[in-house]
């Protein structure tokens, strides 16, 4: 009648795992400081300054208003016989002045806030991607010559770029020494960007909650010094076929009857060069081919349908009939397709097709974003997961 | 929903209709009209969510959007709107009524008033019907059948209507029942008033299988027109059926329908989906559309009750032209329903 | 001038014919319409919420005591014969908290049981515009809060307070059960914005113009704003989710082609403005607190009047300030940045003008200053504490983790409680006619202040150090915060039983007090004490209510009375008086 327990991780595993980066009391790491965890990315340093600026700022004011309120409550406390005295109840000057000084500090909180936070969400060219998988309650990460591994692997100084998914419900990736997060979304790719600038252990925790085991659902991330290490190092899974050659299987299984890549266009388009490429829509519309649409138009081919091939799509829709984890495999294969070798971890570029790195923050794509309308699940802008 | 109004009279107080709380006429009023009209701002907001997730929905499915309301038979729909239309008028002169102490007349077009919302909900009733036979439901059940289903019950079977009809007229038969009877006896029981009003209701009631009536007379018309072919037909229909002339299966479909009798007529297969290959996606479409309706159904339910206890007021007399304030608040409820239609309508039924 | 009976009919302490037994009978509470007995009934549904939710609070800190998960496994119960899925029960836990304590609790605490009480009289009228919607309001109350009981007894709820999709659509607890719980204390909120807004529209005391208002009653108003605007979308958001749930539409499930971030809006667009459904209602009660406990007219009327309902419009603006995690596109998060930061200073500015009426008073550090002092100390923290997550940069590391916990806890604890306890200790004397014992009150105060800190300053640091919410275990390195925060729990739970407590033994054994004990100048004070069933036995005679200079105290009577009405054979005095 009553569910088992479940296996948690425990004081002593925790301890045990990591033992030497971490003392036997599973201490913090030397490099923290008090308030915070130890600043292993390059947003991190900034990210504790602002804090600390908006602390500090806080801070004063609060002693300012604690002081004053302590010192009134005593100096005009009541008295048998004493009258309050007369004072005025309005001051537009004072009042002035209180209100626009603070606004001042707020609008360089603003200011420094955002300017941090457009730096954070957009990283070089060339970054690498590592695709996360998020389910009940676990992580996967499948890195980009298509090994996976449970547990993250970075190398120290490279800007990654990890595209996210959730297989069921929401969860949100979060390694507090880099001081980034990002939710992961069941139906859509997000993305989070980290140039990690330390070498070590990081904890990694999912922040959405997610249910039952939701405060089990954590993770390492390991920042390796380079490549060789991080192969040699890494409890690697699924070490039998690479992403992209999955993909290549169900390309030929599913959709080489209409699609081909030979650059003539059959039924359906051919696929061999559009990775990362500008499709006019029937409607005149433009959008990019990135994880978004193709995922959207595997699912629902009316959605975006390319020009020439309308009004009404021809293609059959396959959800249900590939998993999530198929796209993904057939998704590196485009990729593949598009620059070979691209599924390489000898320090190779990803292809710089998502193209999110080389988009100033200015030229975010002045689409119909309203704050109210959150676009839906299938909407393949770039740097929306930003 | 509870009711957003002010208070009627105290009996015990030689008719004194104003509330112990407020110092005079004036005030009681004014804080009724204040009252009812921000309760139209709730309603509209407790709308606005599901506009909202048309807008999204329109926006990211267009294709859909734009086809997905030849379902939907535009004269069902506009009958529906006359109707509604004409009900806000009876119900305006149901206000000038109280304004100048005719209670009679006040009676009488709010009698009207209720009938036609009855009509709405019984025209409502066919099309709702008519939808669920063929599979028409929201996305996760959607299961669009070529053919209407069979009638199973035997009362459907006798009357050539859908189960699903029957089903949802069983509680209004109930109360029509129920009406007439009580109608009967306090008429017997010497108490006219009471007499009226549930004859009133009966009335009512009555509406709904007229609406029903005049929508079935209405289909059987549709599904003969729809066998000869010349009734309107989806492109999302056209487009499932180049895939049905790529593959064999249809041709076995046609055969089996050439003998069916699910409702009248028979079906050219030609304008018909292949409900396997038909987007499921089509049920977003009538997800929001069932939303709508049935929320937008619900509030005329709730206003047919108000509108009876204007009713009951009415034949009891107590407006006077310095004393009218519920009749007003209550029109003022219907006219924004009425509204909420005008904009469904066109949202739903017309725009492609 | 008034003779002596007359102003011991008007202003003294009526033993006879008061607003509480005129009548007898628990169906004369029952099917009341009299809003000072719904606002007593609404005190006691209240307040039985809070003990729940507060029940739930204390067992998920005693949980957290222990970062392995042993504690709700009740294996110290059973041994090792219990197999209870302690994560389970966990999350159940902290979602009953959240949904009881925000949905029964904080929303209609202020408004509806301290403003249903207050309100009519503060603007000299009998009654609210519509007393049977009031009780309606109350008896949704009672239902909501019963389904939310339901709810638990029906496979409890595991949502999280805010339901999020697709969890909330697979999850086989009773989340139906609860959404429809909250769905009616909705309509209960909604029902009493109409009647408050109408209420103050058309039934101010002849010569009240809105300048006239004091500004617990611009708050209310401001308040009334929000819950008609606001409510029914959340109301709509529900019903689309029980929707989804029963039927699939489609709208926030992925497998169907939904969105589960279109959720996330429609419930932010209600719950943003939601939260300053209580924190305004409690600033005003602050305003009306230090005002006059120090005797001095507040600074600024004008400005926090504005203010008010600027919050309340503005509020509506920056919903997506929960979201910025939420893979919702920059420009979004810029925009919505930018408008949170200006919310701030209103309720900056409020603050400084609650110091400047410090400024030059007659301060007597009785239990309701107490609790305003205790209000600024700790809202002051809670505000300052949302600057850090206004800033999207430290937003992006600070949420979902326990300083945005601590950050909400310090301005709905620390500022709505307070101000709801503060009220409560201010307006007992008036509506019961009796003093309760002011030291054990102050430490009350004390207990919930110092308690309250302890409980959720240490997770402001855990928070930025990373430990992530609704979490029912966590690694060693946060131990020692929990442990504090968990003691702290337990003393701030004392501290509000002690309040309780407090208040209920002054209803029977509390010295006798009369009309206007503390002096102030508004119209609910104007009154006996408690008040007539009608509220005024005269039509109250309007004047400033922060005038306070127009009042003058009768030693016969041992309370203030206005100057009209003063005794022709006393010399005036206006010196304050310490009770």
């Amino acid at each position: 009648m009553f569910p088992q327990i479940l296996n948690f991780l425990s004081q002593a595993d925790y301890v045990n795992k990591y033992v030497d980066q971490f003392g036997p009391n599973g201490a913090r790491s030397p490099d923290s400081s008090y308030w915070f965890p130890e600043q292993a990315s390059s947003i991190a340093r900034s990210n504790d300054s602002l804090y600390m600026a908006i602390f500090w700022v806080s801070t004063a004011f609060f002693l300012a208003i604690v002081g004053v309120m302590c010192y009134f409550v005593i100096k005009y406390r009541r008295r048998p016989g004493v009258c309050p005295q007369p004072s005025s109840s309005h001051n537009t000057t004072i009042e002035i002045l209180w209100s626009v000084l603070p606004s001042i500090l707020l609008v360089w909180f603003f200011y420094q806030g955002a300017w941090d936070y457009l730096i954070s969400k957009y990283p070089p060219e060339g970054a690498e991607e590592v695709v996360v998988t998020g389910k009940k309650w676990d992580w996967t990460f499948t890195y980009p010559d298509g090994d996976q591994a449970s547990e993250l692997h970075l190398v120290l100084d490279r800007p990654t770029k990890l595209v996210m998914r959730s297989e069921d419900v929401l969860h949100s990736f979060f390694v507090p020494a880099f001081r980034q997060k990002m939710d992961v979304v069941p139906g859509r790719y997000t993305y989070y960007y980290v140039k990690p600038t330390m070498d070590g252990i990081f904890r990694v925790f999912c922040t959405e909650y997610c249910g039952d085991n939701h405060s089990g659902m954590k993770t390492w991330c390991h920042v390796h010094k380079d490549d060789a290490t991080r192969k040699a190092k890494t409890e690697w899974i699924n070490k039998d076929h690479k992403a992209w050659e999955n993909g290549e299987r169900l390309f030929k299984l599913n959709c080489a009857g209409c699609h081909n890549i030979n650059g003539v266009a059959a039924t359906g388009p051919a696929l061999n060069a559009i990775w990362g490429s500008e499709e006019s829509l029937i409607d005149g519309t433009k959008v990019k081919v990135d994880e978004n649409y193709v995922s959207e138009s595997i699912k629902y081919p009316n959605a975006k349908v390319v020009a020439g091939y309308g009004p009404v799509s021809k293609m059959q829709t396959f959800e249900g009939k590939l998993s999530n984890q198929d796209i993904d495999y057939l998704i590196a294969y485009f990729k593949h397709l598009k620059q070979p070798g691209s599924g390489d971890t000898a320090g190779a570029p990803a292809t710089g097709a998502e193209g999110n790195g080389s988009a100033a923050p200015a030229a975010e794509p002045a689409k119909t974003e309203e704050p109210k309308a959150e676009p839906a699940a299938d909407k393949p802008a770039e740097g929306t997961g930003g | 929903m509870a009711v957003a109004d002010t208070h009627h009279h105290d009996h015990h107080d030689h008719g004194e209709f104003i509330a112990h709380h407020f110092d005079n006429a004036e005030q009681q009023f004014d804080s009724g009209k204040l009252g009812i009209w921000v309760f139209l701002v709730t309603e509209v907001l407790f709308f606005s969510g599901l506009f909202v997730a048309y807008i999204l929905w329109r926006y990211h499915h267009p294709e859909i959007f734009q086809q997905a309301h030849v379902f939907l038979d535009k004269v069902l729909g506009g009958i529906n709107t006359v109707v509604l239309l004409f009900s806000s008028l009876t119900m305006a002169l149901a206000v000038r009524c109280s304004q100048m102490s005719n209670n009679r007349g006040t009676a009488f077009y709010t009698l009207i008033t209720m009938v036609c919302a009855a009509i709405f909900l019984g025209v409502k009733a066919i099309e709702y019907s008519h939808k669920w036979d063929q599979g028409i439901l929201v996305r996760s059940m959607w299961a669009y059948t070529l053919d209407h289903q069979e009638a199973k019950l035997g009362i459907a079977q006798q009357l050539g209507v859908s189960d699903w009809l029957i089903w949802l007229s069983i509680v209004p038969a109930i109360l029509l029942g129920v009406f007439i009877v009580a109608s009967v006896t306090a008429t017997l029981m010497a108490k006219p008033i009471w007499s009226k009003f549930y004859a009133g209701l009966a009335i009512t009631v009555g509406g709904y299988f007229l609406g029903a009536l005049g929508g079935q007379i209405y289909m059987k018309n549709y599904e003969a027109r729809e066998a000869a072919g010349t009734a309107q037909v989806s492109p999302l229909v056209l487009h499932a059926d180049d895939k049905a002339a790529a593959s064999a299966q249809q041709h076995d479909h046609t055969g089996e329908h050439a003998g069916e009798h699910g409702h009248a007529g028979e079906h050219h297969d030609s304008h018909h989906p292949d409900p396997k290959s038909l987007d499921r996606d089509v049920g977003v479409f009538f997800s929001i559309y069932y939303c709508m309706t049935g929320l937008h159904a619900f509030h005329i339910l709730g206003g047919i009750a108000f509108l009876s206890w204007i009713y009951f007021r009415s034949l009891k007399g107590h407006w006077r032209s310095d004393y009218f304030g519920p009749v007003e608040y209550v029109g003022l409820y219907w006219h924004l329903v009425d509204l909420i239609w005008i904009y469904l309508f066109p949202m739903l039924y017309l725009i492609d | 001038m008034a003779t002596a009976e007359v102003r011991h009919e008007l202003f003294g302490h009526a033993e006879q014919k008061n607003y509480l037994n005129c009548s007898k009978g628990a169906l004369s509470w029952l099917l009341t319409l009299d809003h000072k007995r719904i606002g007593i009934m609404y005190l006691i549904g209240v307040s039985v919420a809070l003990l729940l939710a507060g029940f739930f609070a204390l067992m998920l800190r005693t949980h957290l005591y222990y970062g392995d998960s042993s504690f709700l496994a009740l294996k110290w119960l059973f041994g090792e014969a219990a197999n209870y899925n302690a994560n389970k029960v966990y999350n159940q836990m902290f979602t009953l908290h959240g949904a009881i304590m925000v949905f029964s609790f904080i929303i209609p605490s202020v408004p509806a049981a301290l403003g249903n009480m207050v309100l009519p009289m503060m603007l000299g009228a009998k009654d609210v515009a519509f007393p049977r919607l009031n009780l309606a309001s109350f008896y949704l109350w009672v239902f909501g809060t019963g389904f939310l009981i339901v709810a638990l007894m029906n496979g409890g709820l595991d949502t999280g307070w805010t339901f999020y999709t697709p969890y909330s659509i697979e999850t086989d607890t009773g989340v139906v059960y609860a959404t429809m719980g909250a769905f009616i204390l909705g309509f209960s909120s909604i029902f009493t914005g109409i009647n408050f807004l109408v209420t103050v529209n058309t039934m101010r005391a002849p010569g009240m113009g809105w300048y006239g208002m004091p500004l617990f009653l611009w708050s209310l108003y401001a308040t009334a704003i929000i819950q008609i605007l606001a409510t029914p979308v959340l109301g709509i958001t529900l019903l689309m989710l029980i929707a989804e749930r029963m039927l699939g539409i489609g709208i926030f499930n992925p497998k169907f082609g939904g969105d589960p971030v279109l959720f996330q809006h429609f419930f932010w667009f209600y719950s943003h403005p939601a939260v300053y459904i209580m924190i305004l209602p409690a600033m005003g009660v602050i305003s009306e607190l230090i005002s006059v406990h120090a005797q001095k007219r507040i600074f600024g009327y004008s400005f926090i009047a504005f203010s008010s309902v600027a919050i309340a419009l503005l509020g509506f603006l920056v919903w997506g300030h929960h979201m910025f995690t939420s893979g919702q596109s920059i420009v979004v998060n810029l925009i919505f940045s930018a408008i949170t930061f200006s919310v701030a200073i209103p309720s900056a500015v409020k603050v400084f003008n609650w110091l400047a009426t410090l400024y030059k008073g007659s301060i007597a550090l009785n239990t309701p200053m107490c609790y305003a002092l205790s209000f600024i100390f700790l809202f002051g923290i809670g505000g300052l504490t949302g600057l850090f997550l206004a800033t999207l940069s430290t937003d992006i590391h600070l949420h979902d983790t326990y300083f945005v916990v601590a950050h909400f806890h310090f301005v709905m604890v620390g500022g709505t409680l307070t101000a709801f306890l503060g009220g409560m200790f201010h307006w007992w004397p008036k509506f019961f006619g009796r003093m309760y014992n002011d030291f054990l009150g102050r430490i009350g105060c004390f207990l919930v202040f110092a308690g309250f800190n302890l409980t959720f300053f240490p997770q402001f640091v855990m928070g930025a150090r990373g430990m992530p919410r609704r979490y029912a275990s966590y690694d060693p390195e946060f131990q020692i915060f929990h442990q504090w925060s968990t003691i702290g729990a337990f003393v701030l739970g004392i501290g509000i039983v002690l309040s309780f407590a407090v208040l209920l033994h002054a209803v029977w054994f509390g010295r006798k007090v009369a009309g206007n004990p503390w002096g102030a100048g508004s119209l609910e004070w104007q009154s006996s004490s408690p008040p007539s069933f009608h509220n005024f036995d005269h039509k109250p005679i309007f004047h400033d209510p922060y005038d306070f200079d127009a009042l003058v105290y009768d030693k016969g009577l041992d309370t203030y009375v206005a100057r009209e009405f003063m005794d022709p054979n006393q010399v005036p005095e206006r010196v304050p008086v310490t009770h």
